[in-house]
């Protein structure tokens, strides 16, 4: 017995001593058993300091034995790609192997050097972050900021990736029952039996809630626990039933969307390697039963945080679950008569009961009678105002409410508890406003939101039997409401006994309040003392959502689920003012931390942002192309050849691509085709040009602003057939171009017979541009006359390109003859590879999209995003010839003539020459007219794109600059940190401004 | 993640299968090109942003790929109704649990 801890007790708890686990805690192995929790086992092993506090650094134990745990808080460490962080010891169930260790303390638990903190803790009164770290300001850098982020954040995170999958499902149901206590298990049989399709979940391994600590309670006849499971293992064999276990019901969404979170196997010693260690369940509910049950609270007093000190409740989980002792002399301090039941249970194990300390000057009732017939010493109107001990309470400080001499009791374990809080944090998030009922001192649910209801604990229905009979009722009416053909459940539960407690208490108790102690916790995680939140008070924060974020009580990984009602009432008392008048602060997912790896699930690495490969892709990658992203495009953006930088390769394939002929893949631009009746008449209204009398055959450019008159894409269009149009986009505009489109045509001209299909991924496009480019592709090419003559530049014909069928554009955005050769995608690398064969003998090369960019710039071709900023209307990128003059609609027509738009002194697009010769611009740089007025300079334009130009053999550059079109060879300034760049203002053709070469 | 009722589709689908288009109700006048800029500013500018109820449009854009309307509490986050393009604003006063501001909609739409 004592290999799984020397405070087990032989024939207590429901653990089988047969199945002994081994663990380490801080390098120190430890033996529990099979279901115990990190923290049920080192109680075990009489270990009750387990952490240190935030930010004082004192000495901290096991304040519960569940999710609400503010204090014991652990690393959990499989290896170096799998040590979490904060993991709550009450809840981690231990497994061989098991490797925990205790956080914020150095170098040791027991001796550690923060703890100078709790020394000076006068200084860090709350607040104190708004006003130590004022002044001087030159401390910032050196002082305040290394020190708050060595101080900040709590626990290690792991050092490498992670390396398990998370998986993620939907699932839909008629009822979803959260929380699987005696409610929750009672009205998901009633659902069930009633015909709904039913979802149970519960945050913890094994189901059955208080029916772990509560041992005298009986449903049908059977010992409350065991009752429990034979309920769970009932559900669990029914078709229409889901029970899920370690599974957190974290968030409560929009029309009962629910999301749990399973832990799948972060209990297992050996985790299968295909097993998700975490599960989402993304749950869509009929009808939400909320049976959360609730949390018991702490009593607030004096140095109320030595390890060793701890819930009534959890005391007794620990004793009828665990088989384990908290203590030898175990003292209990109580405004609610649950904690004489975990005095008596603790009483009748063996243990030595002190006193137990009852704030309240003459509670009734039968715990308590029962108590004093145990021989139990009970001090009513009494209160604890303090406790000694150092690494675990050794004593507690006793005196009277009315006065009088203080006694000292030595123990070695404090049991308290100063009442319920319901947990409505899912009725809170599902947006149910919650009432305050003062006879009880508890806020319940109040109305309700969305088509869920709460029931049990969490309802504020205290008795068993009521809670039983609630849910049942809740069950049926939950699948009635959801399922057609419901039929009533047969299901009816005996209960005998259960907890039937009164009494509460909110804030600090008496002397407790003391101005001179300063060290009565509220909130233990955060290190919020009950004087911190009157100061606050008194600093001026009358709003409890102010108090809240001076102190920060509440706002921990806990949530405040022990704290939140403590400090609202302190604040409401501080404030003179009813609680209900203070309020509550709003209740917000997740009710427990929740991983990032079980919300991103899947959508991480290659699936996160999954990457756009053209049909070519792997050719490009064999030629040596270096990628760069254009959206989600993985575009070749140079060929670098061996010894080649990025700027030699360029400047060759800009050589090249003129001497000769390039390749460039083209694929990515977007592509709508638009056909029916009415296409010609639509894109006459998308585009500012004219397209009615636009031939078959042929293509045109066309601009496409939106309303306001600014260039929303642009692109070549070409008219298959009277009713056909194969119209592209900008890469990136693809979708929003297509959406455009629908939009207008579903909405403003329903009337058009025009339907719209995206072809992006239908065709491969492969650019053959420069002199040569006819000659390379010639024998290749079926069915289509390719000379000037019959094929001019901005025409398209059909035909066979290597045998496949083809739309082969002749068009071009380099200035050269040029060809764009669309064939079907499954054909691109064939017959990629086929033109490369060709080209390349001939001295053709391949380019990419930083040449692409460099030889439509020698042109003055705009692209839209980078010459455009959403404020350029076609004027004034100097492409008014595409606005039709005598159309008298088209998307823009109206915002083109608005007075900003017509005024004078618009940003216009010109070329920049660079005096010097020699100076690329920055991309983005600034322009000024006079380079020696004072700063702030006034600027009038930027420069949007920027490149060194071989063929021109210098840099060129366009920019948008104020009324540029009236500034044609003027002098202008582009200031950068060193001296003042100048430049000329030039037209936007840089090579061959006849444009002859294109028609070649 | 709500659930909304496509009027084409005539299912509940979750949201997201769907995009927000903005306010609805809001005309293309016939006579863009003769409109005043007062009126342009009117169309194109100014929308509605009430505590309430509004109407909006929302494209099923993998789904049908149809812009329908919607009329949506924005104190709730709920969905009153939905509606096809093309039809008239329903008439909602008197439904329950509605917060109708007492300015609504365009003038003239």
């Amino acid at each position: 017995m004592s290999s799984a801890g020397e405070h087990r007790i032989a024939g207590v708890g429901r653990l089988t001593p047969a199945n002994p686990v081994r663990f380490t805690f801080d390098g120190k192995a430890y033996s529990g058993l099979q279901g115990d929790t990190i923290a049920s086992a080192l109680i075990a092993s009489g270990v009750h300091l387990v952490g240190r506090s935030f930010k004082y650094h004192r000495p901290r134990g096991i304040l519960s034995d569940g999710p609400e745990e503010p204090n014991a808080l652990v690393g959990v460490r499989r290896d170096a790609a799998r040590a979490t962080p904060n993991v709550r010891a009450t809840v981690q169930e231990i497994y061989d192997g098991l490797n925990a260790v205790s956080q914020n303390r150095w170098p040791s638990l027991s001796f550690d050097v923060g703890a100078v903190n709790d020394i000076a803790s006068p200084l860090f009164s709350a607040g104190f972050y708004y006003k130590t770290f004022m002044w001087p300001k030159v401390a910032w850098e050196h002082v305040y900021e290394p020190f708050i982020r060595n101080a900040a954040g709590l626990g290690q995170a792991p050092t490498e990736p992670d390396p398990d999958h998370y998986a993620a499902q939907y699932a839909h149901c008629d009822v979803l029952v959260i929380g699987g206590g005696v409610a929750g298990l009672s009205a998901a049989l009633a659902a069930a039996e009633s015909g709904a399709r039913v979802i149970l979940c519960d945050e913890r391994a094994a189901f059955g809630g208080a029916l772990r600590f509560e041992a005298e309670a009986r449903l049908d006849g059977k010992p409350g626990y065991d009752w429990a499971q034979d309920a769970a293992a009932t559900l669990a064999a029914m078709d229409n039933v889901r029970i899920l276990s370690r599974t957190t019901a974290f968030g409560y969404y929009a029309q009962n969307f629910v999301g749990l979170a399973e832990r799948v196997t972060e209990h297992l010693a050996a985790p299968a390697a295909d097993a998700p260690r975490e599960r989402l369940w993304q749950v869509r509910a009929g009808r939400v039963i909320i049976a959360a049950g609730a949390i018991e609270r702490h009593m607030v007093f004096a140095n109320n945080d030595r390890p060793g000190i701890m819930l009534a409740s959890a005391a007794r989980t620990f004793l009828n679950h665990h088989g384990v002792a908290v203590g030898r002399k175990v003292g209990v301090y109580t405004a609610n008569d649950s904690a004489y039941a975990a005095a008596i249970d603790l009483k009748k194990a063996g243990i030595d009961i002190p006193a137990i300390v009852d704030v309240r000057d003459n509670p009734q009732g039968s715990a308590i009678d029962e108590a004093r017939a145990f021989g139990i010493r009970v001090l009513t109107g009494h209160a604890v105002t303090g406790t000694g001990g150092k690494l675990r309470v050794a004593s507690m400080i006793v005196e009277p409410n009315k006065g009088g001499a203080a006694e000292i009791i030595p123990v070695d374990a404090l049991i308290m508890s100063a009442g319920w809080t319901p947990s409505v944090h899912m009725f809170s998030q599902s947006r149910g406003k919650v009432a305050w009922d003062a006879a009880t001192e508890r806020f319940l649910p109040g109305t309700y939101a969305q088509d869920c209801v709460s029931i049990g604990a969490c309802n504020g229905t205290d008795r068993l039997e009521e809670s039983v009979s609630e849910a049942i009722a809740a069950g049926e009416s939950a699948a009635k409401a959801t399922r057609k053909r419901a039929k009533k459940s047969k299901v009816k539960i005996a209960v005998e006994g259960g907890g039937d407690w009164t009494g509460s208490m909110l804030g600090a108790g008496p002397n407790g309040a003391n101005g001179k102690v300063i060290k009565a916790f509220v909130d233990f995680q955060n290190d919020v003392t009950a004087k911190d939140i009157r100061l606050a008070v008194q600093e001026g924060m009358h709003s409890i959502e102010h108090v809240k974020r001076f102190t920060t009580n509440g706002m921990a990984t806990d949530q405040g689920k022990l704290s939140n009602l403590h400090g609202l009432a302190i604040a409401a008392e501080a404030l003179g003012r009813e609680i209900p008048k203070v309020g509550l602060t709003t209740f917000r997912a997740p009710y427990t931390p929740t991983t990032f790896g079980a919300i991103v699930g899947h959508a991480r690495g290659e699936l996160f942002d999954p990457a756009r490969h053209t049909p070519m892709h792997e050719s490009e990658v064999a030629a040596g192309a270096v990628f760069e992203d254009v959206g989600p495009w993985k575009r070749a953006w140079y060929y670098p050849r061996a010894g080649e930088d990025m700027h030699a390769a360029v400047n060759r394939e800009c050589r090249t691509v003129r001497e000769v002929a390039g390749m460039f893949d083209a694929t990515t631009l977007g592509k709508i085709e638009v056909v029916g009746p009415d296409a010609a008449e639509f894109l006459n209204l998308i585009y500012t040009n004219p397209f009615l009398k636009l031939g078959v055959g042929r293509l045109r450019y066309g601009i496409m602003c939106r309303e306001d008159g600014f260039i929303y894409d642009d692109g070549v269009v070409g008219r298959m057939a009277e009713d056909r149009f194969h119209v592209t986009t900008t890469t990136g505009g693809a979708p929003r171009v297509l959406q455009h489109m629908e939009d207008y045509l579903q909405t403003e001209f329903p009337h058009m017979k025009v339907w719209l299909t995206s072809t992006t991924e239908q065709w491969a496009v492969i650019a053959v541009q420069g002199p040569k480019a006819r000659e390379i592709i010639e024998p290749f090419v079926e069915g289509i006359d390719l000379s000037n003559e019959a094929f001019p530049h901005m025409s398209v014909r059909e035909g066979t390109f290597c045998g496949v069928p083809t739309r082969l554009f002749r068009m071009s955005f380099t200035g050269e003859t040029g060809f764009e050769i669309n064939v079907p995608a499954d054909y691109g690398r064939q017959v990629w590879e086929k033109v490369y064969e060709r080209g390349k003998s001939m001295g053709m090369c391949l380019y990419g999209t930083e040449t692409m960019h460099v030889l439509r710039a020698e042109k003055g071709y705009i692209i839209v995003g980078q010459d455009t900023d959403g404020t350029v209307t076609p004027y004034d990128a100097g492409l008014g010839w595409a606005v039709g003059k005598n159309k008298t609609d088209f998307v823009g027509i109206r915002g083109l003539k608005r007075p900003d738009l017509v005024a004078d002194g618009r940003r216009q697009l010109v070329g920049l020459k660079v005096k010097d010769g020699k100076t690329v611009l920055e991309e983005g740089a600034q322009i000024v007219a006079d380079p020696n007025q004072p700063v702030p300079m006034k600027m009038i334009g930027w420069v949007s794109s920027s490149y060194w130009s071989e063929n021109c053999g210098r840099p060129i550059a366009l920019a948008l600059v104020e009324g540029g079109f009236e500034r044609m060879g003027r002098t202008l300034y582009v200031p950068m940190p060193d001296r003042a760049i100048e430049v000329e203002v030039t037209g936007t053709v840089f090579f061959d401004e006849e444009g002859g070469r294109i028609n070649g | 993640m709500l659930l909304i009722h496509c009027p084409y589709c005539e299912e509940e689908r979750p949201e997201m299968e769907f995009r927000h288009a903005g306010e609805a109700h809001l005309e293309r006048p016939k006579n863009i090109a003769e409109i005043s800029d007062e009126a342009f500013a009117a169309y194109f500018f100014y929308r509605d942003n009430p505590k309430g109820v509004v109407f909006e449009r929302w494209r099923h854009l993998h789904g049908c790929a149809r812009f329908f309307n919607a009329a949506r509490d924005t104190v709730s986050d709920k969905f009153l109704t939905t509606y096809k393009a093309g039809q008239p604003k329903p008439d909602l006063v008197g439904a329950a649990n509605m917060n109708i501001p007492a300015k609504s909609g365009k003038s003239g739409k």
